[in-house]
């Protein structure tokens, strides 16, 4: 534990200590941003249309602004998420300071998990920079935050799961650059996968779509926590990490 | 203190370690020699828990690299070929998070780097990037970074490849320094390192171990290979060089004379002696009283090359050509 934690500081200290950190943030802040501006402006107009119309019920800001956002954030960390893992490994490796991990009293998984879990929390930093938006709409409404609490969780195991998957893919190569645009190919591919079941109903194309991270994210942005999804993220963050577990072992012996 | 028996590590193509073995005690600071491609990285590698062995075992302080690598590790400072740094890291903070990894208690921790800071005079350089350090000073963090969990056993990885002279001797020096607390094995691929380090030596190439010993054994059994360049002059008119082969091939003590190009008109020999017997006095004299001018004189070190010659009694000359 106490080694996991030990690996984890160090990949915060580098994140933090490196401009990509900021510019994300940044490059998030304005996303966000945009995206906030842009869905509100919406609802304003929607529900000033609904009240001339005469309509009595008001619209909820959950559901007209929360819930488009955070699909689009969710969007947006598949762009995100190659940036913070790419050189989790494969920058190591290139410069050989994984010579100095792997020769300390520390084990794989404790390397991976301290790396992994730098990641999310990094991940996290970024998404945080859009609660300023979310309080701007607390200041001039009324929004349920339990739905928004819920849509947040599943940003951070959606991103936990890609993160996870991108752990894997640093750990493949010395190239941060390889490992950026397979992480990012493999990120838009478990994405477009649901896209299957526009067209196709058959069993199979249920199998492919259920494996797109994005399926799994939409109860989330309504608020909904559904334990088959949560199964789903959770079993993606072990697999992926468990593959990078493989993939360390297999290296050693194959080298 | 290391005990490796029956060795190999196979590539996917080729074998870069073949069936070796050999015994360090503990204390004793071995010199670990052979040219590039030899297989030393390999075996330091499969030493420190990086790489498993195909067969054979290996073993620190009596634990087995495969079946207790984390005890191996806990026992084992290491520094590789290229040190392990963290350019955006300060000194400090690199040696305190070395001694996190290697499972200091923060206690101690804060002492035991300045600790090491000092030893390896690198302290002048503590809130400093590594990034912008020089190449001694990064060397020198490699080291302290090493020794930052007072271990048994230190390996050490061409420790001076790559250094300019000065540095060099820096370098020896402290390693020498680090002798009395560690067990020490570094690899190089230059002689005049063991002679100036080690107090036992073992030679490996293309895989196998070629010699086991003592530095002193190693340099008494290689002692008759003393080979004297010199170059000879007239002190007037011409110079009759088979005149100067004939007189140097009658000094006691020589057994070869072999020619060379002479330079701006002086006759230059390479002269080698039999066993156990420095004739560089009596070259000299001989020179001088016969009325020449003795231009120079100086010993020719061994390189690597002939010393395998030497030791396999000519068979693996030829294929230890790539040693620099
Ligand atoms: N990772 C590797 N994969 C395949 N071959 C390797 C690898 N590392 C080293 N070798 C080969 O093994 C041999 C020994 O290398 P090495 O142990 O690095 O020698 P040294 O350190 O003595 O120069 C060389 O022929 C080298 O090409
Ligand atoms: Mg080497």
């Amino acid at each position: 534990m106490n080694n996991i934690w030990v690996i984890c500081k160090k990949e915060l200290n580098s994140y933090f200590v490196s401009p990509i950190a900021y510019g994300l943030m940044a490059f998030f802040a304005l996303v966000a941003g945009f995206f906030f501006y842009s869905a509100t402006a919406i609802f304003v107009q929607r529900s000033m249309e609904s009240q001339m119309m005469g309509r009595g019920f008001p619209m909820s800001v959950n559901e007209w602004v929360i819930r488009p956002v955070l699909s689009n954030v969710s969007v947006i960390g598949l762009f995100l998420i190659p940036m913070i893992t790419m050189r989790l490994f494969a920058e190591e490796k290139r410069t050989g300071t994984y010579e100095l991990l792997a020769t300390s009293p520390i084990r794989d998984y404790e390397i991976i998990v301290g790396k992994w879990v730098a990641a999310l929390i990094m991940y996290a930093c970024i998404l945080a920079v859009s609660l300023l938006d979310i309080l701007v709409l607390f200041a001039y409404g009324k929004p349920d935050w339990k739905p928004m609490l819920v849509g947040y969780l599943g940003l951070l195991l959606q991103g936990g799961c890609l993160l996870a998957v991108g752990t894997f893919i640093s750990n493949t190569t010395r190239s941060q650059i390889v490992a950026g645009v397979g992480t990012f190919a493999i990120c838009l591919l478990l994405w477009v996968l649901d896209w299957v079941s526009a067209f196709e109903t058959a069993a199979w194309a249920k199998v492919v779509s259920y494996l797109s991270v994005l399926t799994h994210f939409e109860p989330f942005s309504k608020g909904v926590i559904d334990t088959k999804d949560v199964i789903f993220y959770v079993s993606m963050i072990f697999l992926g990490l468990f593959l990078t577990a493989r993939a360390m072992e297999s290296q050693r012996w194959r080298a | 203190m290391i005990k490796v028996e029956g060795l190999t590590k196979r590539y996917a193509r080729n074998v870069a370690v073949d069936n070796i073995s050999f015994e360090v005690e503990k204390g004793q600071i071995v010199g670990f020699l052979g040219p590039n491609g030899a297989g030393k990285t390999t075996t330091m590698r499969v030493l420190t828990c990086f790489l498993p062995p195909t067969a054979g075992t290996a073993q620190v302080a009596g634990f087995d690299v495969l079946e207790s690598p984390l005890e191996v590790k806990k026992r084992i400072g290491y520094l590789p070929e290229t040190p392990p740094l963290y350019p955006e890291m300060e000194v400090v903070e690199y040696l305190d998070f070395v001694g996190s990894l290697k499972g200091l208690p923060s206690g101690d921790r804060k002492r035991r780097v300045d600790e090491v800071m000092e030893k390896c005079s690198v302290a002048d350089v503590r809130n400093k990037l590594i990034g912008k350090l020089s190449k001694g000073y990064r060397q020198r963090v490699g080291l302290a970074q090493a020794i930052i969990h007072n271990p048994d056993v230190l390996v050490l990885d061409e420790p001076t490849s790559g250094l300019d002279p000065k540095q060099i001797i820096e370098t020896r020096e402290l390693i020498k320094k680090l002798a009395g607390d560690h067990t020490i094995i570094l690899s190089t691929h230059i002689l005049p390192e063991v002679e100036s380090t080690c107090e036992h030596v073992v030679i490996i190439s293309k895989g196998k171990l070629v010699a086991t010993d003592t530095v002193a054994n190693l340099t008494s059994r290689l002692r008759g290979a003393e080979t004297v360049m010199v170059e000879v002059g007239a002190r007037e008119g011409s110079l009759d060089a088979a005149h100067v082969f004939g007189k140097l091939e009658q000094v006691a003590g020589v057994s070869r004379v072999t020619a060379r190009d002479p330079r701006e008109g002086h006759a230059r020999f390479e002269i080698e002696s039999v066993k156990e017997r420095s004739v560089r006095a009596e070259l000299a004299r001989m020179v001088v009283e016969s009325g020449w001018n003795l231009h120079e004189l100086h010993t020719v070190g061994l390189s690597l090359e002939e010393i395998f010659l030497q030791l396999t009694g000519g068979e693996s000359a030829a294929s230890t050509g790539e040693s620099k």
